[in-house]
């Protein structure tokens, strides 16, 4: 018969930690006059109260969006709750993260496939996340962040959110239209930014037009492995135009891309030489150029094996691309930062930072542009120039320093005001008119935000389907938002309400940021998301995501030393002891030392620390991780659980006594 | 007239005649007995006993669902609280029994079996161990249980922080931070269900054949 019995259990008692919670609520007699009173004696408005109650996310509720911002100097990725603002963990990508133990013990090998020239380079300048689409929309299963200083390109898988890759660049050394993804996925867009030699090799800058290479390349995502796939990715040649941020086309215009450029003058700068220093020297020309390029025909091109090979890798030149007719110009009001693609891909938007408007390009009057050879001429590169007026839809007079677009689901678009510090609302045309009262193609309302406004992101608002209710204003300056923290200040994120038509679009939080200047965040529906809250099984290996034969398990805990001198540990880690605790070894071994966590409790990660040798491992319910490292120091070192875990967590620790050999 | 020691434990066949004529007095122990077969190989497959424990860093709570052969749930996590305590693995509780579980239950099925055959008293024999296996079941859970919180390993990180203790089987108790909820399964209760089925079937196998029996012992 049966069954079991027991029960037992329990226990623990203690062992858990302690916990809880929740604390509100005192349930005696509360009411609205309360509410009043506080508001009265903390100074604050009816309109803050508003906002209060459209952004407090009590304990236990979950957030509606999340945002998945980049991180800016730290490398990272941050998530952040919306409404409540609440930053939920930092990703671990192109730095070292001690918590995540990301570079000390687990993701080394992926830190070194971001070293430039065998150099490792363990800082990352984060800008553009992108969120892997299905149809031009979100899917919620990968991310995809750059770094701009060393043209590298990170894939960040959202079973687990954990870094998987890093490729870095070999053509260019630094890179600003990127991330940026078509609208399945099947590339990850990089374009480069200040233009080098091919994979920067030295060239004097006075032969900058001959010798000096803007490129964009197209890393071919292989969803199935969940890698960047470099022997099916190419790149294109481009003019030493500092290419700037990118947009992939969708719907009618799926399969191009859109690229800006800000240095179309050529500028090569030299202030202390009297020559005009680059930010004038690249301002010089009332337009720059927007790139417009048929990527399934570069795809077809590439294919069909029309390219050369520089620094090992595919690329199409200038010269293929003008002559297979994949490549074209127009111009753009200069200096321009966003060009963003509407939801059914029919209109592209460009900022000029310098013109008080916004651009707004027709795909079906580039088309006949095309068709047409309706060409106003050709760039010094020989490509062709559409005429600007006849594939200009609207411009838009929305402020000073407009910067970067988003769309709401309804017909507004939203434009980030850069000077003004405000960020503007105003109505697209063409079949988006109906969803607005106000006429097309006008500007509707300007919200002023606290400081300098970079991008902005609207709830899913750059793909086909945009949600619309939240705004973020991605603000580099916080001047006096906050308690002064010393000279150095947060960023700010400030969410704003848009779910409203009109006028009324306030700011309701103010979120610091202290950890980096993030640039560009994306924002979606958090039901789209499907993280593990542990790993499927015990013994699993994060960078293969699957069961690591070789991980450690219960009963089979040892310590072999083989014959060449190498010690292999094979060790467990479960409440409240590793297994084995007592590691011998002699100075000047090689230690492999394997560890996994044979938890199956939500949350219940442990850390492996160890002094002496730069050791810290997060190792979350049934991950498994390996390192290695040479007993060089001899001596007596406690390694401990460095995540608390239980009642008698302090007491998981364990000595590695490494033995001097004279 | 003198009887085999086999007919008279199989008791007297119904002729073709009283049959056809008293069909529902024949027909519904058996088909009672039916019932109870079904009850008891549907409840095979289907949980016998739940626990669930309740505490503060376990907003979804743990939990414990015992099947006839097998423990199931968070049964992992449970060990590895209670090996604080010092108690041992529930895996090593009840193996014989969770090994056997399913023989025996087809075994009282085919007891049962045989039972709607034997039209004497020797039937009550072959339906007892089904009336009482849904309390046979609580008791050897209830002795398990005691045996594993009341022997727990003197060694243990929280040895000297919780006294042996015994959770209740069935209702609420408390165990360190835990509050133990304990309740029947659906497995557990349709095999009460049998039981109750077998005891009214068995006073209608009474009613049919015990005027048979009498009068073949020429009473």
């Amino acid at each position: 018969m049966r069954k079991q019995k027991r029960i037992g259990i329990g226990l623990s008692a203690l062992a858990l930690v302690a916990c809880i919670g929740s604390a509100s609520t005192a349930a005696s007699a509360q009411s609205i006059s309360d509410v009043q009173r506080i508001a009265k004696e903390r100074g604050l408005s009816t309109a803050d109260l508003l906002a209060a109650a459209k952004t407090l996310t009590p304990s236990g509720m979950k957030d509606e969006y999340i945002i998945f911002s980049s991180g800016g100097h730290s490398g990272q990725v941050f998530v952040i709750g919306v409404p409540s603002m609440r930053l939920l963990r930092s990703i671990a990508v192109f730095t070292p993260e001690p918590w995540q133990g990301w570079g000390y013990g687990v993701g080394n090998e992926i830190l070194e496939q971001g070293y430039v020239n065998d150099k490792a380079n363990l800082w990352g300048d984060t800008h553009h996340p992108a969120l892997s689409e299905t149809k031009g929309d979100y899917d919620g299963q990968w991310l995809f962040i750059n770094d701009k200083i060393n043209a590298r390109v990170a894939v960040i898988d959202l079973r687990d959110f954990e870094t998987k890759q890093i490729i870095k660049n070999p053509l260019t050394v630094s890179d600003h239209g990127g991330t940026f993804v078509t609208p399945n996925t099947e590339y990850v867009i990089e374009g480069g930014q200040y233009a080098v030699p091919w994979g920067a090799e030295y060239a004097p800058i006075s032969d900058y037009k001959e010798k000096y290479k803007g490129s964009i390349t197209m890393w071919k995502f292989d969803r199935k492995k969940g890698r960047i796939d470099k022997d099916r990715s190419f790149a294109i040649e481009l003019p030493p135009y500092w290419q700037d941020i990118a947009d992939a086309g969708k719907g009618v215009s799926d399969g191009y891309m859109f690229v800006n450029s800000i240095n179309t003058e050529l500028a090569t700068g030299g202030i202390e030489n009297k020559n005009p220093p680059f930010e004038a020297g690249a301002s010089m020309n009332a337009t720059d150029y927007l790139h417009i390029i048929d990527w399934r025909k570069a795809e077809k091109i590439y294919q069909s094996g029309k390219v050369e090979i520089i620094q090992g890798f595919p690329v199409i030149t200038l010269e293929t691309a003008i002559a297979e007719g994949l490549l074209y110009l127009t111009p753009e009001p200069r200096s321009p930062h966003g060009v963003d693609v509407a939801p059914k891909g029919d209109f592209i938007v460009v900022s000029g930072k310098l013109d008080p408007h916004v651009t707004i390009y027709s795909f079906q009057k580039i088309m006949d542009a095309i068709a047409n050879k309706t060409f106003s001429g050709k760039d010094e590169f020989g490509i062709s120039v559409l005429d600007f007026d006849s594939v200009v839809e609207a411009q838009v007079e929305v402020g000073l320093g407009p910067l970067h677009t988003q769309f709401g689901p309804d017909g507004y678009a939203y434009t980030s005001l850069f000077l003004d510090s405000a960020v503007a609302r105003w109505t697209l045309g063409g079949s988006y008119g109906k969803g607005t009262p106000e006429p097309d193609w006008t500007l509707v309302h300007k919200t002023p935000v606290q400081y300098n406004v970079g991008h902005i992101g609207v709830a899913e608002g750059d793909t086909v389907s945009p949600d619309g209710k939240y705004l973020i204003s991605f603000n580099k300056w916080s001047v006096d938002r906050f308690f002064p923290t010393g000279p150095l200040l947060p960023q700010n994120f400030q969410l704003l309400d848009i779910s409203n038509q009109g006028a009324d679009m306030p700011v309701i939080y103010d979120m610091p940021i202290g950890v980096g200047e993030p640039h560009y965040a994306q924002i979606i529906k958090a039901d789209k998301l499907n993280p593990w809250s542990v790993y499927p099984e015990i013994g699993w290996d994060p960078q293969t995501q699957a069961v690591d034969p070789w991980a450690p398990r219960r009963k089979m805990e040892r310590v072999e030393r083989k014959d060449d001198g190498t010690v292999e540990i094979y060790m467990t880690a479960i409440r409240s002891h590793f297994n084995p605790e007592h590691i011998n070894i002699k100075q000047g071994d090689k230690v492999v030392w394997r560890i996994t966590n044979i938890e199956r409790a939500v949350d219940a990660t442990h850390g492996l620390a160890i002094p002496q040798y730069n050791i810290n491992l997060s190792l979350e319910p049934g991950e498994t991780a390996k390192f290695e490292f040479i007993a060089d120091v001899p001596g007596v070192f406690p390694f401990y659980c460095s995540e608390f875990c239980s009642a008698l967590h302090l007491e998981m620790v364990g000595y590695l006594m490494v033995e001097p050999t004279e | 007239m003198s009887q085999s020691l086999i007919g008279r434990i199989i008791g007297p066949r119904v002729s073709t005649e009283d049959l056809t004529q008293h069909e529902l007095r024949y027909r519904a122990p058996s088909f009672l007995l039916l019932i109870a077969r079904v009850l008891i190989l549907v409840s095979l497959f289907l949980p016998y006993w739940h626990m669930v424990l309740v505490a503060p860093q376990y907003p979804d709570n743990l939990q414990l669902t015992a099947h006839v052969n097998q423990l199931s749930g968070d049964v992992a996590e449970i060990d590895s609280l209670n090996h604080y305590i010092g108690m041992r693995p529930l895996e090593e509780a009840a193996q014989f029994e969770r090994s056997v579980g399913v023989y025996i239950l087809i075994l009282l099925v085919i007891m049962l079996e045989f039972a709607a055959w034997i039209h004497s008293r020797w039937a009550v024999l072959l339906v007892l161990p089904a009336v009482f296996f849904p309390a046979i079941f609580l008791l050897d859970l209830h002795l398990w249980m005691s045996h594993f919180g009341q022997n727990l390993d003197p060694d243990a990180p929280l040895s000297n922080s919780i006294e042996p203790f015994v959770p209740p089987i069935l209702g609420t108790g408390m165990v360190g931070q835990f509050k133990t909820i304990a309740t029947p399964g659906i497995g557990l209760l349709l095999s009460a269900l049998a039981s109750v089925v077998i005891i009214v079937a068995l006073f209608f196998h009474r009613r049919a054949y015990r005027p048979l029996v009498a009068a073949n012992n020429g009473e």
